[in-house]
């Protein structure tokens, strides 16, 4: 559903894509699927993927007699997420939007209309900018078709096929303000939304599989104007590279029709990534009628005070403040937004709380942490393991690959250290096995000790070395390096 | 058996001097004879019957509780889903269906102990006041045959009549449960709105639609509504409120010292267009039937009942249109070829309804498009405001609202041809849909040629007991 709006306060910007004083006015839609166990309205699965038409029941299937009832963990996170948006949450009604379509099977979708549950939100983006939230509502999702002929289009397949395992899925569909200016900016208004929305685990954000889907609202406009001139609603946009072209092409195209004389005309057009065209979807004498109306088998929402505050209570820190959390401990920007959007932020924040060298977690979250489960590590194991490696009971190479293993199985860093042989040798036993190396290796050790600094430097990695060699990595390098230094001094 | 009340049955069941399958076979044999020509029923569940009240005898042979139904046979509206029964609304659209589930209020009946016999014919999805739009052929009304026994519940109501069972269900959007009662000479109730569950009754209008019991007398009709009534979690208009019976409340010598009745002027008053005078005057009968029972007895005005009808025929398709979208080839029910899924979907629907159905789809439509939804559904749902708010002020002054059930008596095949003469027949019922209020009608003596007159009683939300006494009251005098 697109909803027009006065744009907010803006200053003009000049596209990069589009001839001089020309700007782009770009407006999305993003239609999240909700991160609950059942349906919408419905007591089946919400799952992704599994056989056609097993996640079902008699309800999502909208077999005759059966009727709906809300699904309370939807709405609990659709104000999640409408308040991570800033968005005033609101009584809503359910209305019905009527419409024939195979893969919907009451023929209605079940929608909010004039009064959704979310409204007048905004979003910052990581340079600052902020971007205007009109509404954030909730819907059900409707099945897959897959039609089988010529075109794979449905007005002239042979035969179509339904999967209704989508079908009641519960949707939130944020529908921005028409406050974007640049593809890119579409990409990162995207790229965000999607941190905040697995951040308050209001969805799992994943394009690929459709849990998130874009669509964009785009028009241009001469440079300083502040009119809004007529949109086309770009659908069929699978990817942040999509949605980037798609909305790169569509602006020029409207351009050249100026450019002619024309005007674009107001529709719905879908990407064709393989083309990386839009094409006109349906044609104007298809226009729909809706006739929205009050759903009559269900209630209004009213959320109470009381329930809203509890769950703004609840709310988690959100990805900008995270990654300023990250700036504040020392990371460059690039770590910190990496950091957040592996989910590790939190993590981070908690270990160096428990007195963990910040430099040294920061390390490990962007560089060794890249694994399935790591954002439920104990912050007090994990600081337990960088403490034992500035510590110098573990090198910084056992120590990633104790962290690892901590990931895995959830055994502490100390069992896990012991379980691989690493426990840190005694200092006496060390030294032995110094005097051994230099005993061994007479000629080394004179240069060593006679050397210039660089000659010193390259024979302290042979020596250093040689001891890990003999003690199986087991040895603590800087202490090592503490023992040649006294001896040779 | 014929004879025999509900509440006498399940006593009887219960203690075993009757056994529960020799009832089932009794009803069965009833209908095997004589419905032929009255044809209440678009099926007859015998095997399955037999196997409920087998399994009530043993119950009752090994000495366990059984529900307060024990044994009854009940007949249902093929409108309410039965699990491995078909379904059919009366429409080709649905003809074989088989839901894979049952309705709450069948699950209900079946929790009761009742024996469900089969399922009974109506008017085409529920549109219609004659039964006479139904695609499988007209009920006959067992008082006379040559005329309808009104509808849209006119096989339920027949069944009853016919003496085939001492109760069936019924459901109720303009007058579809009372309107056949007042034309069989049976007890119908529509209860409150959310008193009974609607999950698993195929939708008419959802905001009107109420399903709600039939039976000879009005102490078995309370029996049944207990049986049905309270929340369900399944139904979100459901009332979250836990339902008191209403049975233990109607014992003999049911006084009614104090209690305020009105009579409704727009639907009593002589010379009201359309009502005969037989049933104004039974209606005046029984007013004066209630003061001498005790009563206090007033006339009282609604007049947005004037705006009710009109109201109800734009809202009620206007849901009908939204509600009947899904019978569209696709997944259930009839499906005819097409070129493409859309002509599918155009010939299936032309094919599977009738012409009163596709009448309202289109009425309905038109009512919510763009450009004609304030002047028509929004004004509509402003009537029903006002409807609601006098009826909120009037029962500050008044216990129960008493009316006509119809204007008419039971009428011959084919004499309401023009649908808007139809319409006019739920002129009394209508206004209590729109309200939500739980109304009963209760034969009340003859009228034109010796065929039954209905009186209705109209309580506030909830105030079944209320409305079921007065019912009681009325029986006694009607005798």
């Amino acid at each position: 559903m697109t909803i027009v709006v006065a744009t907010t306060d803006r200053e003009s910007v000049q596209s990069d894509v589009l001839p001089d004083g020309w700007e782009m006015v770009i407006g999305l839609e993003v239609h999240a699927e909700l991160a609950t166990q059942t349906k919408m309205f419905s007591p089946a699965q919400n799952e992704f993927g599994g056989e056609p038409n097993t996640n079902t029941h008699p309800v999502c299937l909208g077999l005759p007699g059966t009727l709906p009832v809300v699904n309370k963990k939807a709405v609990e996170l659709s104000i999640r997420i409408g308040l991570a948006l800033d968005c005033d949450v609101q009584r809503c009604v359910w209305a019905r939007k009527n419409y024939f379509y195979p893969d919907m099977p009451k023929d209605y979708q079940i929608s909010q209309y004039d009064k959704p549950l979310n409204v007048d939100g905004s979003l910052q983006l990581p340079s600052g900018q902020v971007i205007g939230i009109e509404r954030a509502h909730m819907e059900e999702d409707t099945g897959k078709s897959t039609h089988i002929g010529d075109s794979g289009r449905i007005h002239d397949a042979g035969y179509s096929l339904v999967d209704y395992n989508r079908a009641g899925v519960p949707l939130l569909e944020i529908v921005s303000r028409p406050d974007i200016r640049s593809a890119n900016e579409a990409k990162e208004y995207v790229e965000e939304l999607r941190s905040i929305l697995v951040a308050v685990g209001g969805s799992d954000g994943k394009m690929e599989e459709g849990s998130m889907r874009v669509d964009a609202n785009v028009s241009v406009r001469p440079l300083g104007s502040d009119k809004l001139r007529t949109r086309c609603e770009i659908k069929n946009v699978n990817s942040l590279r999509s949605l980037v072209r798609a909305i790169d092409y569509e602006a020029k195209r409207h351009i050249a029709l100026y450019d002619n004389g024309e005007e674009p005309t107001q529709e719905t057009r879908h990407w064709d990534e393989a083309a990386g065209k839009t094409r006109s979807g349906r044609s104007k004498s298809d226009a729909e009628d809706y006739r929205y109306f009050a759903d009559p088998d269900l209630v209004p929402i009213d959320p109470s005070d009381e329930w809203i505050e509890e769950i703004r209570s609840s709310l988690p820190k959100l990805p900008r403040q995270l990654r300023q959390g990250l700036l504040n401990l020392g990371a460059n920007s690039e770590a910190a937004a990496l950091i957040t959007n592996r989910g590790l932020a939190p993590l981070v924040e908690e270990t160096v709380a428990k007195g963990a060298d910040a430099k040294q977690v920061l390390t490990h979250a962007e560089n060794n942490l890249a694994i399935e489960g790591a954002a439920e590590l104990d912050a007090t194991a994990f600081a337990d393991l960088v403490k034992m490696q500035t510590g110098g009971e573990l090198s910084a190479t056992q120590a990633k690959t104790v962290l690892a293993d901590m990931v895995t199985t959830g055994k502490t860093p100390a069992e896990l250290a012991k379980q691989h042989g690493f426990e840190a040798m005694d200092s006496s036993a060390l030294e032995a096995t110094v005097d051994e190396i230099i005993a061994a290796n007479p000629d080394e050790w004179q240069k060593f000790c006679e050397g210039d600094p660089k000659v010193r430097g390259k024979l302290q990695g042979f020596f250093t070395g040689q001891v890990m060699k003999a003690t199986r990595g087991q040895a603590n390098g800087k202490l090592v390096n503490q023992l040649l230094q006294q001896k040779s001094g | 058996m014929s004879q025999k009340t509900a509440v006498q049955l399940a006593q009887e069941i219960r203690s075993g001097s009757v056994s529960a399958v020799s009832v089932t076979e009794a009803a069965l044999a009833q209908i095997e004879t004589k419905d032929g020509e009255i044809n209440a029923f678009n099926t007859v569940a015998g095997e399955q019957a037999l196997a409920q009240a087998e399994a009530v005898d043993k119950k009752v042979a090994a000495g366990e509780e059984v529900g307060p139904l024990a044994g009854v046979p009940v007949a249902v509206k093929d409108n309410m889903c039965t699990k491995n029964i078909a379904t059919t609304c009366s429409s080709k659209m649905l003809e074989g269906w088989v839901p894979p589930y049952d309705a709450t209020v069948v699950e209900k009946l079946s929790a009761a102990d009742a024996v469900m016999i089969g399922k009974t014919n109506m008017d085409e999805f529920a549109m219609g006041s004659s039964t006479e739009n139904s695609a499988f052929g007209p009920t006959k009304n067992p008082l006379d045959t040559s005329r309808v026994p009104g509808g849209s519940s006119g096989g339920s109501a027949a069944a009853v009549a016919a003496d085939y069972v001492p109760l069936s269900l019924g459901s109720d959007t303009g007058g579809s449960i009372r309107q056949p009662a007042s034309l069989c000479g049976i007890v119908g109730m529509k209860p409150t709105y959310g008193s009974v569950s609607r999950y698993g009754l195929v939708a008419f209008a959802s905001s009107l639609d109420q399903i709600g019991p039939f039976s000879k007398n009005v102490s078995d009709n309370a029996l049944l509504y207990d049986a049905i009534a309270g929340h369900d979690q399944r139904d979100s208009t459901s009332i979250a409120q836990q339902h008191t019976r209403v049975l233990p409340h109607l014992a003999e010598g049911v006084s009614l010292e104090g209690l305020r009745v009105g009579v409704i002027k727009e639907l009593s008053t002589p010379g009201v267009e359309g009502f005969e005078p037989e049933v104004l005057a039974r209606t005046g009968e029984a007013s004066d039937a209630l003061l001498a029972a005790g009563a206090k007895v007033d006339q009282v005005s609604v007049p947005a009942i004037k705006a009710a009808l009109s109201a109800y025929y734009m809202i009620a398709p206007a849901e009908a249109s939204s509600n009947l979208a899904r019978f569209d080839g696709v997944r259930y029910g009839l499906r005819e070829d097409g070129g493409n899924t859309a002509a599918m979907m155009r010939a299936s629907r032309t094919a599977g309804f009738g012409d009163e159905v596709k009448r309202r789809i289109m009425v309905g439509t038109y009512a919510l498009s763009a450009g004609y939804f304030d002047a028509f559904y929004g004004k509509a749902q402003q009537l029903r405001s006002y409807l609601i708010a006098e009826f909120a002020a009037i029962y500050k002054d008044f216990d129960v609202l008493l009316s006509p059930t119809s204007p008419c008596v039971a009428f011959e095949f084919g004499a309401k041809e023009d649908p808007v003469s139809m319409y006019l027949n739920d002129w009394a019922t209508i206004p209590v849909n729109l309200a939500g209020l739980p109304a009963v009608s209760v034969p009340f003596k003859t009228g034109a040629h010796g065929l039954p007159v209905g009186v209705q009683v109209i309580a506030p939300m909830l105030e079944e007991v209320k409305m079921y006494r007065v019912a009681k009251a009325l029986e006694e005098a009607s005798k």
